[in-house]
C-alpha cells in the first residue's frame, strides 16, 4: 500500500482529543487504568461545587446536544424546575445511547473504550440538576458496548461512585442500563421515554416537553452520550478552554465519523468548524479512482451536500446556511461510482421500516416514496415520478409528527436538487436498470 | 410452557431495577428474559410477562409485535444480521446479503432447514467506518464481504464459533438474551475481549504521530467564575494557541 499525501499543517491543527483521548489506551474501560488516566477526579472537583454554578459552567462552555439538534446543553438543563416550585417530583436524567441514525457510529465506540467517561458525566450532571436516577437507554443490538457499560456501572457502584452517600457528598445516585429491542424512532427522545415506560415507541405530542414532563411525567434531561461525556473535561478544563476550540456559536471537541469512499475512515476528533476538505486529509484522502460525489455531513436525516460544498465549516451554522444539518457529525462520502438515487432508495427503505407508524405523512408518505423509487430504479419510472416524490416529501416535511419524518425528505429533496439527472437517465432510458422490482428487498 | 424459578427470580430482579409503581419499565428486558429461555416470544412468553407485570396479553403483544428484536418464530442459535443500509450496501453488503439468502436458501427473517441460522438484513448497525459489517447474534464482524460471510456461516454449521473483530466471543441468542435482559456477561474475560480497530483510533493515531494534543487545559480551573468574555475573566495562559506542545486534555498533572 502506498501511503498516501500527508494531511496538511491545516487539517492537523484541527484535531482535538480530548473524549477520545483514553481511546488509545486499550484496558481504559475499567475503573484502574481509567482512574490512573485521571477518571473520576471531575467529579470530586463537582461535588465541590454548587449545583447551580455547574449549570452555569455549561451554559458558559457553550456545550451543544451531540445529538444531532445541537440545542444547548446548560439551558436543557436550566429548564428543569428546582427546589421551592417543582413539588415532590423526583427529576431524571436520560442517556440516548440509542444510536442508530445511518452513518452514525461515534458513541458505540467511546461507551466501548470509556464506559466510565460516560458514568462520571452522568453522575454530575445528575448532582447538578439534582437528580437521584438516571437510566441509559442503549439501542438492543449494541451488545458490545452495553456489556462494556454494565460492567463499568458495577465497577462505579463498588466504589462508591454510584449509590449511597457518593464520595461522602451526601448525593445519592442510582443508574440502570436499558437496552431497547431494535426501532430507530427510540432515538427520538420522546420515543425514547414511552420506550422506557415498557411502551412501544412512538414519539409523544409537545409541548409540554421532557423538561417538565418527561420519564413518568416528571422532570426530565434527555442528553446524548457525546454529550454527557464532554461535561467532565469542562468541569475540570473550564468553559474558556472548552470555548479555545470549535467556533463561538458551537464550541469545543466534536467527534466527526468519517466513512465511505476514503482511504482511512474512522472516528476523527475535531473542533467544530473542521471543513470535509480538511477531515478528507485527516482520512487520508479519497480511495483511489473514487471523485467525491456527494455526502452526508450528519447522517441520512441531513440534507446531501456535493463537492461544492468541500469548505463550509462542519458546525451548527456553516451547515445552514448551505441548507441542511450538522446532526450527529456522520460523514458518509460517496463517490462518482455510489449512484444518488440508488442510495436515495435504500434510506427512504430504512426511514419506511423505521416509521413508527403513528402519524399519517410519514408512515403512508414514506411507503410511496419507496414505491416510485423503486419503480424508478427498476426503469419503468415516468417524468411525473418526480413531481410525485417531491410533493411527497414536501407533504412529509413539517407535517410529521415528530424529525423522523422530516429526516425522510432529506435525501429524496436533496439528491433530486443536485442529481436531478441521474433520476432522469433512469426515466429516459439512457441508465439501465438498477433493480428487479421482483427481487429487490426483503421487507 | 411454564417458566423455571430462575427466571421468576431474574424477572423480580429485572422489576427491581425500576422505581416502585413504574414497573411496567420492566417490559422490554422481560421480553428479552422470555426470549432467553424459548428463543423467540412465544404466546407462553407473552403471558408469563402480563401476568408478571398486571398487564393484558394484548398489552404486551402491541409492545412486542413493536420491536424487531423480539421474534416471533422459533429463531436458529445464531442469528447472522447483515447491515444493508446505504454504505454497507453499496461497499458489499447487499451482495454479501445475497450470497447468504442463496447459500443458506433462506430469505429475510427466515431460518435454515436445520434450525441453527437464522438470516436477516439489517439497518444500519452504527459501524459504518468499518463497513460493510455484518453481526452474529449482534457481535461484529467488520469488513465482510460476500466470501467473508459465507466462510462464517459455514463455520457456524460447523459446530464451529468464529471470533468477531470487536466485542466478546459468541454465546448464542437465548445466552445473549439474558444479557440483553439486563445481567453483566459473566464469562471469564469476557467483557475485555474485542479491541478497537484502527478506524475507532485513527484520529487518535494521527494526533500521536504528530505530536498533537489541546493546549491550555488546567484541572484546576475554579468552577463557579463569571461567564467567559466577563470582566477579569481573561486568563491569558487559556487564550486559544495553536495546537502544540501543551499538556494533553486527560492525562495525569
Amino acid at each position: 500500500m502506498t501511503s498516501p499525501a500527508p494531511p496538511s499543517r491545516e487539517a492537523l491543527a484541527m484535531l482535538t482529543p480530548v473524549l477520545t483521548k483514553r481511546w488509545l489506551s486499550p484496558d481504559a474501560w475499567r475503573l484502574d487504568v481509567y482512574e490512573r488516566l485521571d477518571g473520576y477526579s471531575a467529579l470530586r472537583k463537582a461535588l465541590g461545587a454548587h449545583q447551580d454554578d455547574l449549570i452555569q459552567l455549561v451554559k458558559d462552555s457553550g456545550l451543544r446536544g451531540r445529538g444531532g439538534a445541537g440545542f444547548p446543553t446548560g439551558m436543557k438543563w436550566g429548564f428543569i424546575p428546582q427546589a421551592g416550585n417543582s413539588g415532590a417530583k423526583p427529576h431524571y436524567l436520560v442517556v440516548n445511547a440509542d444510536e442508530g441514525e445511518p452513518g452514525t457510529c461515534k458513541d458505540l465506540p467511546l461507551m466501548m473504550a470509556d464506559p466510565h467517561s460516560l458514568v462520571e458525566g452522568i453522575i454530575i450532571a445528575c448532582y447538578a440538576i439534582r437528580s437521584n436516577r438516571a437510566f441509559i437507554y442503549i439501542r438492543g443490538e449494541a451488545v458490545h458496548a452495553a456489556r462494556r457499560l454494565r460492567h463499568a456501572v458495577q465497577e462505579a457502584y463498588q466504589a462508591g461512585y454510584l449509590g449511597r452517600d457518593i464520595l461522602g457528598s451526601g448525593f445519592d445516585l442510582d443508574l440502570v442500563v436499558h437496552s431497547g429491542a431494535g426501532a430507530y424512532i427510540c432515538g427520538e427522545e420522546t420515543a425514547l421515554l414511552d420506550s422506557l415506560e415498557g411502551f412501544r415507541g412512538q414519539p409523544r405530542l409537545r409541548p409540554p416537553f421532557p423538561a417538565t414532563h418527561g420519564l413518568y411525567a416528571c422532570p426530565t434531561v434527555v442528553n446524548n452520550v457525546e454529550t454527557i461525556a464532554s461535561v467532565p473535561y469542562i468541569v475540570l478544563g473550564g468553559a474558556q478552554w472548552f470555548r479555545s476550540m470549535g467556533t463561538e456559536k458551537s464550541p469545543g471537541p466534536k467527534i466527526y465519523s468519517i466513512s465511505g469512499r476514503v482511504e482511512n475512515p474512522g472516528q476523527y476528533e475535531c473542533a467544530l468548524g473542521i471543513t470535509l476538505r480538511q477531515l478528507i486529509e485527516l482520512a487520508g484522502g479519497m480511495l483511489p479512482g473514487h471523485t467525491l460525489r456527494y455526502w452526508t455531513p450528519g447522517g441520512s436525516s441531513t440534507p446531501l451536500l456535493t463537492d461544492e460544498h468541500l469548505d463550509v465549516p462542519m458546525d451548527f451554522e456553516g451547515m445552514a446556511s448551505v441548507g441542511t444539518m450538522l446532526g450527529t457529525t456522520a460523514v458518509q462520502v460517496f463517490s462518482d461510482q455510489d449512484c444518488p438515487v440508488y442510495a436515495t432508495y435504500r434510506w427512504i427503505e430504512f426511514y419506511h421500516h423505521e416509521s413508527c407508524g403513528k402519524c399519517t405523512p410519514c408512515r403512508e408518505g414514506n411507503y410511496w416514496m419507496k414505491q416510485v423509487l423503486r419503480r424508478i430504479l427498476a426503469g419503468k419510472g415516468t417524468h411525473e415520478d418526480l413531481d410525485t416524490l417531491l410533493d411527497s416529501a414536501d407533504n412529509i416535511l413539517g407535517r410529521s409528527f415528530c424529525a423522523l419524518g422530516d429526516g425522510a425528505a432529506s435525501p429524496v429533496q436533496s439528491s433530486i436538487k443536485f442529481f436531478k439527472q441521474d433520476y432522469l437517465d433512469y426515466i429516459e432510458g439512457r441508465k439501465a436498470p438498477l433493480l428487479d422490482p421482483v427481487e429487490v428487498g426483503a421487507h | 410452557m411454564t417458566f423455571t424459578e430462575s427466571t421468576r427470580e431474574r424477572a423480580r430482579e429485572i422489576i427491581a431495577r425500576y422505581p416502585v409503581g413504574r414497573e411496567r419499565s420492566a417490559l422490554l428486558p422481560l421480553l428479552h428474559l422470555v426470549q432467553s429461555e424459548e428463543g423467540y416470544v412465544s404466546a407462553d412468553g407473552i403471558g408469563f410477562c402480563a401476568e408478571t407485570l398486571g398487564l393484558t396479553k394484548a398489552e404486551v403483544n402491541a409492545v412486542a409485535t413493536f420491536y424487531t428484536m423480539y421474534k416471533r418464530k422459533p429463531a436458529g442459535d445464531w442469528l447472522v444480521s447483515v447491515c444493508t443500509n446505504t454504505m454497507c450496501g453499496v461497499l458489499g453488503g447487499d451482495r454479501a446479503f445475497q450470497a447468504l439468502a442463496e447459500h443458506l436458501e433462506v430469505g429475510h427473517d427466515e431460518t435454515t432447514a436445520d434450525g441453527t441460522i437464522t438470516l436477516e438484513h439489517a439497518e444500519c448497525l452504527a459501524a459504518c467506518d468499518y463497513a460493510p459489517v455484518l453481526t452474529v447474534n449482534y457481535e461484529f464482524f467488520d469488513k465482510v464481504q460476500a466470501e467473508d460471510a459465507l466462510r462464517i456461516v459455514e463455520q457456524l454449521r460447523q459446530g464451529e464459533r468464529p471470533v468477531p473483530d470487536r466485542g466478546a466471543r459468541l454465546c448464542t441468542l437465548k445466552e445473549m438474551s439474558v444479557q440483553l435482559a439486563g445481567f453483566v456477561d459473566d464469562r471469564e474475560g469476557a467483557v475485555g475481549e474485542g479491541p478497537a480497530g484502527e478506524p475507532t483510533l485513527a484520529g487518535n493515531r494521527l494526533a500521536e504521530r504528530y505530536g498533537i494534543s489541546v493546549p491550555g487545559f488546567d484541572p484546576d480551573t475554579p468552577i463557579g467564575q463569571p461567564a467567559p468574555g466577563g470582566p477579569g475573566n481573561v486568563k491569558p495562559e487559556t487564550a486559544p494557541k495553536p495546537a502544540v506542545d501543551r499538556k494533553p486534555a486527560g492525562d495525569n498533572p
